[in-house]
């Protein structure tokens, strides 16, 4: 079980990833975001997608980061269950492994529209640990 | 809802006056309880919208208001360009016109009932519907620009549906000054393969029977007869208007400084209506708008032919067309003043009244049809809009139910499989791909249609013309 988690926001959801790293909070956010729609442990991680974003600010970069997740999915009919990530200043760099939806075995709940500014925060805590977490849109 | 500092104008009516930031007062439409079961979120949010420039007359939650982002669901907000007024992504939402229509059949709820499970299963097949689902057309660059720019009268063009359709239609089925050129190419790419598609979540294609009517002669006016069969479609502008809510609430966020516009919260992004970033989202958010509508002509035209090929010789005649979440330039009158106003409806539905010039000419002496969707296997509404409505809600009224509970608890309640069984014994054959969606948007999971169409009544928005109840659901 990886540490990412959903938290409720009206009519959408939240998605929350903690990790020792940056780079592993974002990982487990993008899990949380696969969740919204299927359980990421039916996903297999046959098929890689190369993710770029570029921004000074750390939250506007995990929100391209899902957003550009969100347009992977939505245009190739994917869904994803791993991820490397790796953020070096203004730039992250991404591989997201996964494969094409099969309705039959996901049984896709809800397609996410985009990750919205709500409730978006990318903070180190006081323990050392990062959260990177935002609302989606659903 | 904390009511400390709300005062209570009338029995649907609660004001905040402007405090601190606030440019104009809020305004609420609720009863006891729906005011006391709102999220104290979308008082922040409300008064959040009261505060922004250029801000005219009120900021106001209708009565199915709830959380959103930036602005609250179910909010109201017009801002005059010539006071610095503001044009904000999230105050229309990502899912960019989406809307109800609602077609009336001459079908009696007898001929439909005798051949349900063969319509269900034509319409599910027939309807692309869910995550992954895409539609049959592929548009070229040109195509797309043309669709871009000529909504519904596009696809009328290209044969889905007839041009009597097009009378029906918010607009005629055609917003002008869309601009294709300010749509990013992600969100080309987004609709390549979704036009003429459902979506999922509350997303859905019903065949439902005029169960109660309200108001005899508008009802009669709009078409509906107790008894009688129609069907009402409630989706968007897609991958297209997902993206353009995306790109530009990002680039909002981003050059709001550069504005001097200081934001309570970054999800309030919003840029001038007299800036090159202002102009270039209404352009972009009227293209999507034109999307939905070509959309939701298309998915007619695929149910027309689902009903000719089961029940043949059904004539299914559009009743109107009619978008929640949008921005729009109108007319008002507000204190004795006719202002132009740039409306945002996010989640609430325009609801002009009697003689309105923008009602179509068949049905301007009942006001315009307001259509609210209720959750799946509950009932839905025909209202019509009334004048009260111009003073109070700048012809305002809800949209639908709005939710209750999260999509993770409806889950641990709710199994799908059960549901759908239990929804086929009372009569209501859902048809979906996902039975975790079903779960997901479980009619419990909602709040209580009625009460908030009762509300918008007895608050002078508009008035109850009909009660619809469900017989096939197709959700995504």
């Amino acid at each position: 079980m990886g540490d990412w988690q959903h938290f409720a926001h009206g009519a959408d959801i939240g998605v929350r990833g903690r990790g020792a790293t940056l780079d592993e909070a974002f990982a487990q956010a993008a899990t949380a975001l696969t969740a919204v729609v299927t359980d990421p442990g039916l996903v297999r991680p046959v098929e890689a997608v190369h993710v770029q974003c570029r921004v000074a600010d750390p939250e506007v970069l995990f929100f391209d980061w899902l957003n550009t997740l969100v347009f992977h999915m939505a245009t190739r009919r994917m869904l994803f269950s791993r991820f490397e990530v790796r953020v070096t200043g203004d730039r992250l760099e991404a591989e997201a492994y996964g494969e094409a939806v099969d309705v039959q075995r996901h049984a896709p709940a809800v397609e996410v529209k985009g990750a919205t500014l709500t409730e978006l925060a990318v903070r180190q805590e006081p323990d050392g640990r990062w959260i990177a977490q935002c609302v989606l849109d659903v | 809802m904390d009511l400390q500092g709300i005062t209570r104008e009338s029995d649907y009516r609660w004001v905040i006056e402007p405090t601190g930031a606030m440019r104009v007062p809020a305004v609420l439409y609720a009863d006891d309880s729906l005011i006391r079961d709102m999220d104290d979120k979308v008082r922040q949010q409300i008064t959040n919208v009261a505060s922004l420039p250029g801000i005219v007359g009120a900021a106001y939650a209708m009565p199915d208001a709830h959380w959103g982002y930036g602005f609250p669901i179910g909010g109201v907000a017009a801002f005059d360009a010539e006071q610095g007024g503001v044009v904000s992504a999230g105050g229309v939402g990502f899912d960019i016109s989406c809307g109800v229509r609602t077609l009336v059949t001459d079908c009696t709820r007898e001929d439909v009932v005798r051949v349900q499970e063969t319509l269900a299963h034509e319409l599910a097949r027939a309807i692309p519907a869910g995550v992954g689902s895409t539609g049959r057309l592929r548009l070229s660059a040109e195509e797309m620009d043309a669709m871009l720019t000529g909504g519904a009268r596009w696809a009328v063009r290209r044969g889905y549906g007839s041009s009597e359709d097009l009378e029906h239609i918010e607009e005629e089925g055609c917003i002008a000054h869309a601009k294709p050129a300010a749509i990013s190419q992600r969100a080309r790419q987004r609709q390549r393969d979704e036009m003429g598609t459902l979506g999922s979540g509350n997303h859905y294609l019903e065949v439902q029977w005029v169960a109660e009517v309200f108001d005899a002669k508008i009802a009669a006016g709009f078409g509906l007869v107790a008894g009688r069969v129609v069907v009402s479609i409630h989706c968007g502008s897609r991958g297209l208007g997902h993206q353009i809510g995306t790109d530009y609430l990002r680039d909002m966020a981003l050059e709001a400084p550069s504005f001097g516009i200081r934001l309570p919260d970054r999800e309030l992004a919003c840029a001038p209506i007299r800036s090159d970033l202002g102009q270039r989202y209404l352009g972009a958010m009227r293209a999507a708008t034109n999307c939905a509508l070509a959309n939701r002509q298309i998915l007619t035209h695929l149910c027309r032919d689902s009903f000719q090929s089961i029940l043949p010789g059904t004539s299914l005649r559009l009743l109107y067309d009619v978008s929640h979440n949008i921005c729009k330039e109108e007319e008002h009158e507000v204190d004795g003043v006719a202002r132009h106003l740039y409306v945002h409806r996010k989640g609430a539905t325009r609801a002009f009244g009697p003689g309105h010039q923008a009602v179509p000419q068949s049905m301007r002496e009942h006001g315009q049809p307001v259509l609210i969707g209720g959750s799946m296997g509950t009932a839905s509404y025909v209202l019509a809009g009334v004048g009260t409505g111009e003073a109070l809600s700048l012809s305002s009224a809800c949209h639908g139910a709005g939710r209750s509970m999260s999509r993770h608890q409806a889950t641990k309640q709710w199994h799908g499989r059960r549901l759908v069984d239990e929804l086929a014994a009372r009569g209501v054959l859902i048809r979906s791909p996902s039975m975790r969606g079903v779960a997901e948007e479980a009619p419990g999971a909602y709040k209580n249609v009625e009460q908030v169409v009762d509300v918008a009544e007895r608050a002078g928005l508009a008035r109850k013309v009909a009660r619809l109840e469900p017989l096939v659901c197709v959700k995504g």
